[in-house]
């Protein structure tokens, strides 16, 4: 077998291992949360029988490991299970299962993260490949300058500073991303297209400077004074002799921000009121809805991990003493 | 190529009072300070000088590149007829890799790791657009096979980290050659090698640059190489030029006492003695690192007490493995280490502080071998306290008596490693080995980071603290002037095998095993047809 297989082979199989540990962690988290569902539903008012038996029908009286292997053994199933809310004690389940409630909010998260994707990475690289071509020169400054500012500053305050720009002052784009899924693509594009501006100058920043580091490092090595001293122009220098060997921390980076686009956007929903997995999540939590809690962490850690392993086996593929051994 | 040939002995390239700045400390200083040169088509030119001389500044200067943090100050660099100093590096460009190629000390380090050799061969003249990829890839063929390169056919297909470094260097001479430049700037090329591979390297760039008519400056501090390499030789030293003299002329007469000194090891005589108490017996050791690499097979050394015995070979052979094992950093697969009687515990963490105590070590790089924010007193009182249990006033004053010992006096005490010359540093570490009061010291390769007078400074007292401590050595080189200068034994290793052992005399007369042959006969001498007639003996002994 291919060494690369193999590792590819080993880091999956590490990836679910740690995907196991994180369930362990997200429902011994949600253990610790403060009140239950069944309070938080009926109000301090309610008597204790009737808690008592709401707290039955969720199988929330079992003990904690019985509902921690009921979970993951029906999450294995691909089954997550029944949302908290929308039942009652009495009378007919209008309750929702979770893969019907986090579906749509996840096709729409994912849809904002590649849009940003497709114009910040690009973006990024672009910056990052020319400031260090030019580096100290007026363009890095200015490169440099403005994008430190857009990572210092707090997203909500970007938002609403384009929003403010773009939105109020000149009517250009709409300041609310309500998308649905009716919508055409091309709507969709343009009601997401100020949070993806947002999320743009966010993460820009970190992925162009890493990119700037990560080639100027490997400016000092005896084989780039070599190119050098072959005649290759400071382009061919940095595209040919530099970039080649500087993909693996880059795509390092690059993972962590579009597991940030993932993960770390409820803010940006919140502000742009776009229907994402963020919000869900955090009204999940309000009402104790567990089932829906626990899925949502898992597919973020999901994601997490699974954005880690593309990256390390970029790096893995690009470095060719691992990929042609001796 | 005849039109070449023809033209042999115009001017190529003229440094007129070359001035070369480098930038540190706040400010310019000078590391080239008014050189001048002259090379003639076809000639080569060896440049001499110890670390620090400005060999390389110059080297690269004389293609018009300044390092980062250099400038090429003053004075003239004409390259036939063109003046590359104050050119700007844009038409610079198109020279570089077309009429001048550079030829890099470390090769492992000049190819880049990501592209293969082929590519990287060919890669200046394509993009130069002087010939096509194909004719290109042809070329490139012909210069492997030239270079003596293994199925030059698809050597060029494999990536750095695939071949050997002196495959590897002449890969980097092939593809200085592709172009066929007037003028080649060797640094260093074969300093990373073993001696065993320099020869066929040496021979297959030397066979280069006359085949095409070559100009070349070759840099190096190693004399008897560029004795058998250059026509001229000139001596820089801090920057400045010292003699120039025709490679014979050189040899035979040098003038400058500093040139002279530049082979001072070679001057170190030592009678041989040994004994047949032995300190230290290394028995039927094997040694893996892992599971699968074995490094030693069945490797028996001993060691008589207050001799040295030097353990040669070249890089891979297992000489520092052996000293792992000594030192029980690497425990051994099969065999056992005897120290005084007794056989010491394979792993270092069973043994005695009083067996620790009595087996010290010096390394190669002192640099790194010492806490670059301990001063001088806490680097060799550590082990005072540890062992000795020697504090406060008493141990100060054992750490200068230390000092004293190694040349040096109580002004030292509360420098920092980094204030210390490269000498210096290693007395400190030959002064903490002694603190211990050892009876067996392990040197791996001491010597070998410094510059000859350094070096010839630094056995002198290694010596003499054998005379008068008694001390016994475990001395690890490639270097055969050394082992010459300091030791009693020799033990040869090859592959992870001992070769040989026995008295120095008895090792450096024939009739030799093959392998120590082989090495000896490698090494380069102080006469510029030292090559020339070994390559003729090796040919003749293989068709007979």
């Amino acid at each position: 077998m291919h060494p690369i297989v193999k590792t590819v082979i080993q880091r999956l199989m590490l990836g679910v291992f740690t995907l196991f540990l994180v369930s362990l962690i997200i429902f011994s988290a949600i253990q610790f949360l403060p009140g239950d569902f069944g309070e938080a539903v009926l109000g301090q008012s309610a008597t204790e029988d009737t808690v008592a038996a709401f707290r039955k029908e969720l199988g929330l009286d079992q003990p904690a490991y019985k509902r921690y292997f009921n979970w993951v053994g029906g999450v294995v199933q691909g089954d997550f299970g029944s949302s908290f809310s929308g039942r009652a004690s009495s009378g007919v389940d209008r309750s929702r299962k979770v893969v019907d409630l986090i579906a749509p909010r996840l096709e729409n998260t994912l849809f904002l993260a590649s849009m940003t994707a497709l114009i910040a990475v690009p973006l990024a690289l672009f910056l990052g490949i020319t400031t260090a071509l030019y580096r100290n020169s007026i363009y890095d400054r200015v490169v440099n300058a403005v994008t430190l500012t857009t990572i210092a500053t707090p997203e909500f305050f970007v938002a609403y500073i384009l929003i403010l720009f773009l939105a109020s002052l000149n009517q250009w784009l709409p300041s609310l991303a309500n998308i649905d899924a009716s919508m055409s693509l091309g709507e969709k594009i343009y009601k997401s297209a100020l949070p993806s501006l947002t999320l743009t100058l966010v993460i820009v920043a970190h992925m162009m400077r890493m990119t700037r580091a990560a080639i100027i490092n490997l400016l000092a090595s005896p084989y780039i004074e070599m190119a050098r001293l072959k005649g290759l122009s400071s382009r061919q220098v940095i595209l040919r002799h530099a970039l080649p060997n500087a993909w693996a921390p880059i795509a390092t980076v690059i993972a962590f921000n579009l597991a940030y686009l993932v993960v770390g956007v409820v803010i940006v929903e919140v502000v742009f009121v776009y229907p994402g997995v963020g919000q869900l999540m955090v009204d999940a939590v309000r009402t104790r809805d567990i089932p829906v809690v626990q899925a949502s962490a898992l597919f973020f850690a999901g994601t997490y991990i699974m954005l880690n392993l593309i990256a390390d086996i970029i790096g893995i593929i690009t470095n060719p003493r691992i990929l042609h051994p001796r | 190529m005849s039109n070449k040939a023809a033209a042999k002995g115009d001017i190529l390239l003229e440094m007129k009072d070359v001035v070369i700045d480098g930038f540190a400390d706040e400010r310019w200083n000078e590391i080239i300070k008014g050189v001048s040169l002259t090379l003639r088509r076809g000639e080569v030119l060896g440049l001499i000088g110890e670390s620090g001389a400005g060999k390389s500044t110059l080297g690269l200067g004389a293609m018009g590149f300044a390092r980062p943090g250099c400038r090429l100050t003053s004075g003239e660099i004409i390259f036939d007829g063109i003046e590359l100093r104050t050119m700007p590096e844009r038409k610079k460009r198109k020279l570089w890799g077309t009429r001048i190629a550079y030829v890099a000390q470390s090769a492992a380090a000049a190819f880049n790791p990501a592209h293969r050799l082929l590519d990287q061969t060919i890669e200046a003249s394509l993009r130069k657009g002087l010939v096509s990829e194909k004719e290109a890839k042809l070329d490139a063929v012909a210069l492997y096979r030239a270079m003596q390169l293994p199925d030059p056919e698809h050597i060029g297909f494999r990536f750095p980290h695939q071949v050997s470094g002196g495959q590897l260097q002449r890969a980097m001479t092939a593809m200085a050659m592709a172009s066929r430049p007037d003028l080649i700037i060797f640094d260093e090329p074969t300093t990373a090698l073993d001696v065993t591979t320099q020869v066929n390297v040496l021979a297959s760039m030397r066979d280069a640059v006359e085949q095409f008519n070559t100009a070349a400056i070759y840099i190096t501090h190693d004399l008897a190489v560029v004795a058998q390499m250059a026509d001229r030789i000139k001596v820089l030293r801090y920057g400045e030029e010292m003699e120039e003299a025709e490679t014979r002329e050189m040899l035979k007469s040098p003038k400058h006492p500093y040139t002279k000194s530049l082979w001072s090891v070679r001057s170190i005589h030592k009678e041989p003695k040994t004994s047949d108490d032995y300190i230290l017996e290394i028995q039927g050791v094997d040694a893996a690192y892992g599971k699968d690499v074995k490094v030693l097979h069945d490797v028996s050394i001993s060691i008589p007490r207050g001799k040295t015995v030097a353990i040669v070979g070249e890089s891979g052979s297992g000489k520092s493995t052996a000293a792992r094992v000594v030192t029980g950093l690497l425990p051994p697969v099969k065999g056992q280490v005897v120290f005084n009687g007794t056989p010491l515990s394979p792993e270092l963490k069973h043994r005695s502080k009083d067996q620790l105590q009595r087996i010290q070590m010096i390394y190669q790089m002192a640099d790194t071998a010492m806490n670059p924010r301990h001063t001088v007193k806490e680097i060799i009182g550590r082990p005072l306290e540890f062992y000795l249990g020697l504090k406060g006033a008493r141990q100060e004053q054992k750490v200068i008596e230390l000092l004293h010992k190694i040349e040096l006096d109580e002004g030292f005490l509360d420098r920092l490693p980094g204030e210390l010359s490269g000498g210096q540093k290693q007395r400190i570490c030959i002064a903490r080995a002694l603190a211990a009061e050892p009876e067996l010291i392990i040197c791996d390769e001491v010597t070998s980071a410094l510059d000859q007078i350094v070096q010839e400074g630094i056995l002198k007292l290694l010596l003499k603290l054998q005379e008068d401590l008694g001390v016994s050595y475990i001395f690890i080189t490639h270097d055969i002037a050394t082992v010459q200068a300091i030791s009693d034994e020799i033990v040869v290793m090859y592959q992870g095998k001992v070769v040989e052992q026995g008295l120095k005399t008895q090792i450096m007369t024939p009739p030799y095993p093959e392998y120590t042959q082989l090495l000896l006969s490698s090494v380069p001498e102080m006469d510029p047809d030292w090559l020339t007639n070994l390559l003729k003996e090796r040919a003749e002994k293989k068709a007979g």
